[in-house]
């Protein structure tokens, strides 16, 4: 379980986080929507520890994340970046394994390379892949590898920032698909980053809305279509109108 | 504004670079912290000593023909004004040894090397390579600035040694082949005056110099603002940072060495 208490986080004069509070459940999917420069991004920055909030209090199991010991701590998560953040220094396999390849994880390389290339399968990327660079490869197929990576030490809790941005439909439906196989069938807890009202549907046992530095909504997915919430209901019909002012 | 207040500009630009010699200071403290502490990476430093050292080999090659040969002139130039043009090869050895040779190298590695460190970790920090070392349970300072700073400084050395033989070298052909002195002759000189001690303070100095260039690349690339511009600005910060620090740390070893 993953609790959020009243994180704020400034950059300068840029009041970013102004309290979120937020529980996951242990095993579900959570699924984030909310415009763009809201923080979402930041917010799971927040929880991993790469940016320290300036107040609140994250919780992972009732377990305060500022007071773990890092290594273990972070052995527990996968993190998709918005950007992929592939080491542009190592072949494609090698950034799918790279946890496999350290630390307490390690195992032999052959074995590593083995389960990066089935890592790479499940996001739809052959094994041809494996050996090529991240920038010999296009926007979408270097997100994919980056899920790859996220995924490939199995971890508990597994973020997406944006996770079907950049891929075409087909694609970005075997990938809504995987992230919900990933949920159900290894009962990781994953929070999702999406714009894509199809993808949070497919994705999502809760959806939570980020606006104006707090949760303005957050509820079962089920509940999103009748929430009586304007906000939420501007944001998933995508209207200009209504109380988020679209041109600012 | 700089025109009418030089002496603020100047002020504020003293008080900045204080204020980044304290952190660099911090991040020094840092580094040295994260060097004895496991894991070590040594396909990563293995990578560096390639990099840093030989593929600067041609460039401090280069200098140091140049160098040499230069000095070889002056010197005769200089010496023949009181009948003293037979200390060429003398002095272009000890020149190189001591001096010409660690700061021409250091100097040429801070260029070529502080500014495609701080370049390399600096596309990494903005681009998210950074975070994504840290999730994936892998401490950047041990990951990338530990193996970058000792294979500078193991292979800086290397790189005066080779750059002292090819200076004098160069000083030997401009002295054999354009002042007339006798090969022989010049080798046998070259040879009585050159003490263990020339070289070696050389080398201590080499392995100073690239301890610096590395640490100073490694900081700024870390400590890299947002986007291209970021990065830009930091390679250049890097640059000018190991130049002053090259030769602000062979002044004060030079001072040590001569006070020993
Ligand atoms: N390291 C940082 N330094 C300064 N400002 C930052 C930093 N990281 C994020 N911000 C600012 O925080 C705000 C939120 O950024 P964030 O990346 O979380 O947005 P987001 O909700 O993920 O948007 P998007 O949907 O476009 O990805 C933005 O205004 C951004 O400029
Ligand atoms: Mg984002």
């Amino acid at each position: 379980m993953i609790e959020l208490r009243d994180i704020r986080k400034a950059f300068g004069r840029n009041h970013v986080l102004r309290g979120v509070t937020l529980t996951v459940p242990k095993g579900e999917s959570m699924v984030i929507i909310g415009g763009s420069g809201t923080g979402k991004s930041v917010l799971l920055k927040c929880i991993l520890g790469l940016v320290r909030p300036d107040a609140g209090q994250i919780l992972i199991e009732g377990e305060d994340a500022s007071r773990a010991e890092r290594e273990a701590f972070l052995a527990r998560f996968g993190m998709l970046f918005q950007g992929g953040a592939l080491f542009d220094s190592l072949p494609v396999w090698q950034n799918v394994a790279f946890r496999l390849m350290r630390g307490a994880t390690k195992r032999p390389k052959a074995e590593a390379r083995e389960i990066a290339i089935e890592k790479l399968r499940r996001v739809g990327l052959k094994p041809e892949v494996a050996d090529l660079f991240p920038a010999e490869l296009s926007g979408g197929m270097q997100k994919r590898v980056g899920l790859a990576r996220a995924i490939a030490a199995e971890p508990e809790i597994i973020f997406f920032d944006e996770p079907t941005t950049g891929l075409d439909p087909i694609m970005a439906g075997v990938i809504n698909e995987l992230i919900r196989e990933i949920v159900v069938e290894m009962g990781a807890t994953a929070m999702t980053i999406t714009h894509d009202m199809s993808s949070v549907r497919a994705i999502a046992d809760d959806v939570a809305m980020l606006h104006g530095g707090v949760i303005q909504w957050t509820g079962p997915v089920a509940d999103m279509d009748h929430s009586g919430d304007p906000y939420l209901d501007q944001f998933i019909h995508g209207r200009a109108e209504g109380p988020i002012e679209a041109v600012r | 504004m700089i025109l009418l207040n030089p002496v603020g500009a100047l002020g504020r630009a003293v008080l900045d670079g204080l204020a980044a010699l304290g952190r660099l200071t911090l991040y020094l403290g840092a580094t040295l912290y994260a060097m004895v502490r496991p894991p070590f990476y040594f396909r990563e430093f293995g990578h560096a000593v390639w990099v840093i050292g030989y593929n600067s080999l041609p460039v401090v090659g280069l200098t140091a023909v140049f160098t040499g040969a230069a000095l070889a002139l002056q010197i005769y130039e200089g010496g023949s004004r009181f009948n003293a043009g037979q200390v060429v090869p003398s002095i272009v050895a000890i020149g190189m040894a001591r001096e010409l040779g660690p700061v021409m190298a250091g100097l040429m590695v801070a260029a070529r090397v502080s500014s495609s460190i701080a370049a390399e970790i600096g596309t990494m920090k903005v681009t998210e390579q950074i975070d994504a070392l840290v999730t994936l349970s892998t401490d950047p300072m041990r990951y990338l600035t530990v193996p970058r700073v000792l294979a500078a400084t193991v292979t800086v050395p290397v790189l005066v040694a080779v750059g002292d033989s090819i200076g004098i070298f160069g000083g030997y052909l401009v002295g054999t082949q354009s002042l007339g002195l006798n090969a022989a002759a010049y080798l046998k000189n070259t040879a009585d005056y050159l003490e263990i001690w020339d070289v070696t303070s050389g080398l201590v100095k080499g392995a100073a110099f690239g301890f610096l260039i590395a640490l100073v690349g490694c900081y700024y690339g870390m400590n890299s603002g947002r986007g291209a511009q970021g990065v830009g600005a930091a390679t250049k910060s890097a640059v000018v940072a190991a130049s002053v620090l090259v030769l602000a740390a062979n002044y004060i070893l030079t001072t040590l060495f001569f006070a020993a």
